[in-house]
């Protein structure tokens, strides 16, 4: 009798199956898999499973508890929900791509050591960059790549963080980090990278615009909260994530007002969103970890559904940008109006899902008296209701027609915006239900009078100021500089560098060589005496010394793991810098 | 119903949209007026309808300062990165 299944082998090992199945079969098949997922996760009991003793250290495979729970049931509906999206799409490996990237982020999930944490982040960051290739395009494939690259760096400062916490506790159990050393810093590094907190974010914004269209809705979900998870279960109560996720929510809202390309926009708000997350954590009290869980979970479902209906007007339109979008909400009601259900969710109006959990953060900075926190927070929310509520969906459904004449979507791609749809105004609607997986006993109403009076006079005010200002806020065919500017033209200027300045100098010193020592013949035998003679001498006696001295080290080595494993952290580090310049 | 039909007669009816909304407008602050208050934390939250004009501020405070930065310093022609 087997007592316990991780949730991921039927999205990753069963995924691999995939390509035997055709047709109908295929599709049903692409169904199974992620609510087979689900109702292992509905299902798990909470305790700590799969424990596997692997070289001496303990990998565990399942730790189930309230945390690692809801965030496992979100992730696993965000696998069902994106998979019926995609169920049209005939390209198989983007099929089994999305299932091992939610898969490993299940696996992270249920990580109860950084070891375990480590294999299924970096999988994921690996399954993940096949959605943005697959749009076949070269600004996809470099955008991939850009991506690829982020993504591998951040996984080496996770990993160098991971090793020096073994070496100096020995444990890798993956809890809340108390000592503030190289590793705890370290660690939090490769953390914020995947949640994007500045100045670590620009990969988000630069590749989830030029994903698949099934792709983002998949990409939109899991790389961000499984990090927002991460940072919960090992820096809750980090002061300084309090600033920084507060800087966060603002900066995607700055450059949202920027962004023409309608999945850039949604991406910035990605970013300013998971800020409200990683300053609750850094607040770390009951109430904002609750508050975080509960944002992150309905966040999943509502930015899916703001991803699904911009993936909509993408693929019926073939346009992309506010610029050129506009008055489609004739052909295109029902992907409208489902699109604005996300809208009034994620902007937190009254009877929508982030009503219910945003505000949780909210009040968790007021409890603290963090006045200047709670009044950024507050301003970044109506930069919430302004671009996703009004400025994207005004621009693109309503607005000056743009001459498309677009029909609605594919049923199935309908379908899976109308459950997350409905998933929003439910837990709006009857948020004890979100309240009962929260890790924390919740004692938190959010329908009080006050509260609903002050998010209306809040949300409709932005209203009264968009339209009074809505001349200025259209789109312009002009694309903003974000810090992906270091890696994309920073390094091409010191390729420049080198090309203009380094290889010039070395191609004076080849010549020089050649005039002064290959123009003479004579010296040429003569050298090849000097080489013969002097030269192999010169080597030989090198290698005697090698061998010498390799003795000598020999008696050095101590056999002691630690020994190495600095050493490998050492080499690592140095690899990562070599990496980043 | 129709979702197509209600949409399009709204947008064609934008006069009796923008009435409505001014008096719903009017009403969240009207309203702020006559609620109770025991719980608070910021003296803000005893002022009615303080949250309105913050909302009002804020908005017209992000449209103005990232305008702005990307007018003077941020914004860039589309091929930028492909020259």
């Amino acid at each position: 009798m087997i007592d316990w299944v991780h949730p991921s082998v039927f999205l990753i090992l069963g995924a691999l199956f995939l390509p035997l199945f055709k047709g109908k079969a295929q599709r049903i098949y692409i169904i199974l898999l992620p609510l087979l997922a689900l109702l292992t996760v509905m299902l798990m009991s909470p305790g700590v499973h799969g424990v596997v003793n692997f070289l001496g250290f303990e990998l565990i495979f399942g730790r189930a508890d309230k945390l690692s729970l809801a965030f496992a049931y979100v992730f696993s509906s965000a696998a069902l929900i994106g998979a019926i999206y995609a169920l049209h799409v005939k390209d198989v490996s983007q099929h089994v791509a999305a299932f091992v990237y939610a898969g490993s982020s299940l696996g992270a999930t249920f990580a109860g050591d950084f070891l375990t944490l480590f294999v299924f982040w970096e999988l994921m960051a690996f399954a993940s960059v096949w959605l943005i290739w697959s749009r076949r395009v070269k600004a996809s494939i470099e955008a991939g790549y850009r991506y690829l690259l982020v993504h591998a760096v951040g996984g080496v400062v996770l990993l160098a963080g991971i090793i020096i916490l073994y070496v100096t506790t020995g444990s890798i159990r993956f809890d809340a980090l108390q000592v503030r050393d190289a590793a705890f810093y370290l660690i939090l590094i490769g953390f914020m990278l995947n949640a994007a907190v500045p100045p670590l974010h620009a990969w988000l914004t630069d590749a989830y615009p030029e994903a698949t269209v099934t792709g983002a809705v998949f990409l939109s979900a899991f790389t961000t909260k499984t990090a927002v998870y991460a940072l919960i279960r090992a820096y809750p109560g980090t002061e300084v994530l309090i600033w920084l996720g507060t800087i966060m929510a603002l900066y995607g809202v700055v450059f949202a007002v920027l962004a023409n390309d309608i999945r850039r926009l949604l991406g910035y708000h990605i970013i300013s969103q998971v800020g409200y997350m990683v300053a609750a954590v850094g607040m770390g009290t009951a109430l904002a970890i609750n508050g975080a869980v509960a944002h992150a979970f309905t966040h999943i479902l509502y930015k899916g559904l703001l991803f699904m209906g911009a993936g909509a007007v993408i693929q019926m339109t073939g346009r992309s940008k506010l610029s050129e979008l506009g008055g489609i909400y004739r052909y295109m009601p029902v992907t409208f109006v489902l699109y604005m259900i996300g809208g009034f969710s994620i902007s937190a109006f009254p009877l929508f899902s982030g009503f219910v959990s945003k505000s949780m953060e909210v009040s968790a900075a007021a409890d603290l008296h963090l006045t200047w926190i709670w009044l950024l927070l507050t301003l970044a929310s109506a930069g919430t209701f302004l671009h996703t509520g009004l400025k994207l969906p005004y621009f693109t459904f309503l607005g000056e027609d743009c001459g498309a004449r677009p029909t609605e979507p594919p049923r199935n791609m309908l379908v899976a915006m109308g459950i997350a749809a409905f998933l929003c105004v439910f837990i709006g609607v009857y948020p004890d239900w979100l309240y009962n997986m929260l890790p924390h006993e919740v004692d938190y109403h959010p329908y009080t009078a006050t509260h609903v009076v002050w998010a209306l006079q809040i949300l409709l005010f932005t209203g009264l100021g968009f339209f009074m200002l809505v001349k200025h806020l259209g789109g312009s065919p002009m694309i903003s500089l974000d810090l992906d500017w270091f890696y994309r033209k920073g390094a091409g200027i010191f390729m420049q560098f080198v090309y203009r300045v380094v290889v010039p100098i070395e191609d004076w010193f080849i010549q020089v060589y050649r005039s002064v020592f290959r123009g003479n013949l004579a010296l040429g035998i003569k050298g090849l005496w000097l080489d013969k003679n002097v030269i192999d001498g010169a080597v030989n006696a090198i290698a005697a010394v090698v061998v010498r001295c390799a003795g000598a080290l020999r008696q050095v080595q101590t056999g002691q793991l630690q020994h190495y494993a600095l050493v490998m952290v050492g080499s690592l580090l140095i690899l990562s810098l070599y990496s980043l310049f | 119903m129709d979702i197509g039909k209600i949409l399009e007669s709204l947008v064609n009816n934008t006069r009796t949209v923008k009435r409505v909304s001014y008096v719903v407008l009017a009403l969240t602050v009207v309203i702020d007026f006559f609620i109770s208050r025991h719980h608070h934390v910021f003296f803000w939250e005893d002022i009615p309808g303080f949250s309105a004009v913050y909302g009002f501020i804020s908005c017209v405070l992000i449209v103005v300062v990232s305008k702005a930065l990307g007018h003077y310093w941020l914004e860039r022609s589309e091929d930028y990165y492909n020259d």
